[in-house]
């Protein structure tokens, strides 16, 4: 076990480099980071856009640039972003904080409602409440996030106001301007319209995973005779069902992360939720290379990261399977 | 077989039968839509009107009839949708077939790539490509400006292939070690004519499932490119549900409910009924079932 995760990693080195090269030279097609820094400072002197050049690695040859912007990332030395010349590290880590708070709160909503209605369904499979799941599930797959949250948001916001005086949920920000300090009541009152948005799309998606899986799960033998063994039926269902139902199904939740991811930053979007999401979307929309590289590093290990741990857990789960 | 029980989805015939009266509508729009798609209902003041008889849903901020520049607005996303699919169920059908028969070193790199591309958030991934293949000049001639509905076609022709052929090159994989294949090469058939004739009509289900599926992808990822300011900025005389919902945006915290409302509601039920009926094609197209009854 622990060697296949040391190989693993190895590989993930290698994987990580040809990504982030990737990327790189994509950036560079794409957002042309030369023109967007002269764009953003107009009067900029010669030096100083050879000095921007230098230090993010923008050598005409992709190859050679490369590595230097990686020598300077790795080194710590990077450079500042083009708008207002600020640091990328504390912006990236409160971003990434944020979201991370976003992001964990709408998995565990929405896993733990999805893993009841997927139970719920999968109870008396073609009967009443099987299909009101299923179709309502349907329904949540098919609308798009961004459309939840402009609805939600005119219903909880703006029209809560009109009709009972003030508004049940604020729509933007982690905190009303001007507070300081940590306070958690206000930060989940902040966080509920945002996280809805994002659990919507994952109650949706792992309501039907878990009910064909665990469909698959009911059908077959040896639960027929862990019944025949006079179990009860929540043993049987809990024991026996859902822990063979889940083995698809967490490897499923490791490799989404990018649809949560994505579910993210346009709910972030939306409700001007300062995280990685909107991070990305602004900084992407000035063209700012120092602050994108290290989001898409980032981005680009949690993807290897999850994959990793949905391999492992795979195994854990199911003892049939062999890591080599 | 396949067809009586695609008929017995009913969610999946209401769907069929909403879709069509949408598009009959959408193809007549000179007829059904009351207005032209830039034309005021009325001289000013006539923004932000409320849904009334002179405009059945309502004005924008410029006094336009959002029921006539609904329809506009489906037509254009329609094409997009249609037309995109079409180019990425063509390549991905093709390269998934000819990766999944042939395997090998091919096999292994297009699968890498199509990984790397769906791990990668959708949104992200969408606008760097988006970026590049504007930043391209020699393409331009093909894809045209980068705010284009050419444009946009083309970049979800790309991007959807790769889905398709993943689900195409898993049919082929199971079809090439059955029986009727390997006959066709014991008489000498050739790699062409045996995905030719047998692999792709054998595919067929799955093919107008990811069609459909695509369809949806692609019209929703129009709406998501224009909700975040990055869509097609259709010449005079058009406009597309991904404007109109974009424009919803701008009118929540004014309390507009009508131009959030009606835009968001158009997009939902055409994806739902799209979504259904690739469903009920799923369900219907099933080998796997067909054994089992």
């Amino acid at each position: 076990m622990i060697r296949y995760i040391l190989r693993r990693l190895a590989w993930a080195l290698p994987t990580m480099l040809i990504v982030t090269f990737l990327v790189y030279v994509a950036l560079r097609i794409g957002t042309n980071p030369v023109e967007s820094y002269k764009r953003s400072n107009p009067r900029v002197t010669p030096e100083k856009i050879k000095q921007y050049i230098d230090i993010n690695g923008l050598d005409p040859n992709y190859v050679l640039g490369y590595f230097r912007w990686l020598n300077n990332f790795v080194t710590g030395n990077w450079p500042r972003s083009i708008k207002g010349s600020r640091e990328v590290w504390p912006a990236l880590k409160d971003a990434m904080a944020n979201t991370l708070r976003l992001g964990i709160a709408a998995t565990v909503v929405g896993i733990i409602f999805g893993l009841i209605f997927g139970v719920l369904a999968s109870i008396r499979p073609g009967g009443k409440r099987d299909i009101a799941i299923n179709t309502g599930a349907f329904v949540g797959i098919s609308i798009p996030p961004y459309i939840s949250a402009i609805l939600l948001q005119l219903l909880f916001a703006v029209y809560w106001q009109r009709w009972f005086g003030s508004s049940l949920f604020p729509t933007s920000g982690v905190y009303p301007a001007g507070h300081t300090g940590f306070d958690l009541f206000l930060m989940l009152k902040f966080m509920a319209l945002p996280t809805i948005v994002v659990a919507i799309q994952i109650v949706a998606t792992y309501s039907r995973y878990l009910r064909s899986s665990l469909l698959d799960v009911l059908n077959s033998d040896y639960m027929r005779t862990a019944r025949s063994k006079g179990i009860s039926e929540r043993r049987v269902l809990i024991h026996h069902g859902m822990r063979n139902a889940l083995i698809p199904i967490v490897t499923l939740a490791a490799l989404d992360l990018g649809s949560i991811v994505g579910g993210l930053i346009i709910s972030e979007n939306i409700f001007s939720y300062p995280g990685m999401g909107l991070y990305f979307l602004k900084s992407f929309g000035d063209g700012d290379f120092p602050l994108l590289m290290p989001w898409m590093v980032i981005i680009v290990a949690s993807i290897l990261v999850f994959n990793l741990i949905a391999d492992i857990s795979y195994a854990w789960l199911d003892p049939r399977i062999r890591l080599e | 077989m396949a067809i009586r029980r695609f008929l017995s989805h009913k969610a999946a015939v209401t769907s069929c039968i909403i879709l069509g009266v949408l598009t009959l509508f959408v193809i007549l729009a000179p007829f059904t839509a009351r207005y032209g798609v830039n034309e005021s209902v009325q001289m000013p003041p006539n923004s932000f009107l409320t849904p009334r008889a002179q405009a059945w849903l309502g004005t924008d901020d410029i006094g336009r009839d959002l029921y006539s520049r609904l329809i506009y607005g489906v037509r254009v996303s329609l094409v997009i949708g249609l037309a995109s699919a079409l180019i990425s169920v063509t390549v991905g059908s093709l390269v998934g077939a000819v990766a999944g028969f042939r395997g090998g070193k091919l096999d292994d790199i297009m699968m890498r790539i199509t990984d790397l591309f769906l791990a990668f958030p959708f949104l992200v991934t969408l606008l760097i490509v988006r970026s590049v293949l504007g930043a391209m000049s020699w393409i331009k001639p093909l894809t045209g400006e980068m705010n284009s509905i050419r444009f946009i076609i083309i970049l979800f022709g790309i991007f959807g292939w790769m889905g398709v052929a993943r689900i195409i090159r898993g049919q082929v994989l199971s079809l090439k070690e059955r029986e009727f294949i390997e006959a066709s090469r014991a008489v000498g058939a050739s790699r062409r004519y045996i995905i030719r004739r047998h692999l792709l009509p054998n595919s067929i289900g799955p093919i107008m499932v990811s069609l459909t599926f695509s369809v949806v992808g692609a019209i929703t990822g129009e709406a998501t490119l224009a909700f975040f300011g990055y869509g097609p900025q259709a010449g005079d005389g058009a406009t597309s549900l991904g404007n109109l919902v974009g424009a919803a945006k701008g009118a929540v915290q004014t309390g507009f409910w009508w131009l959030a409302v009606f835009p968001c509601f158009t997009l939902v039920i055409i994806a739902l009924s799209i979504n259904f009926i690739g469903d009920a094609l799923r369900d219907a197209t099933d080998t796997q079932l067909d054994r089992g009854e």
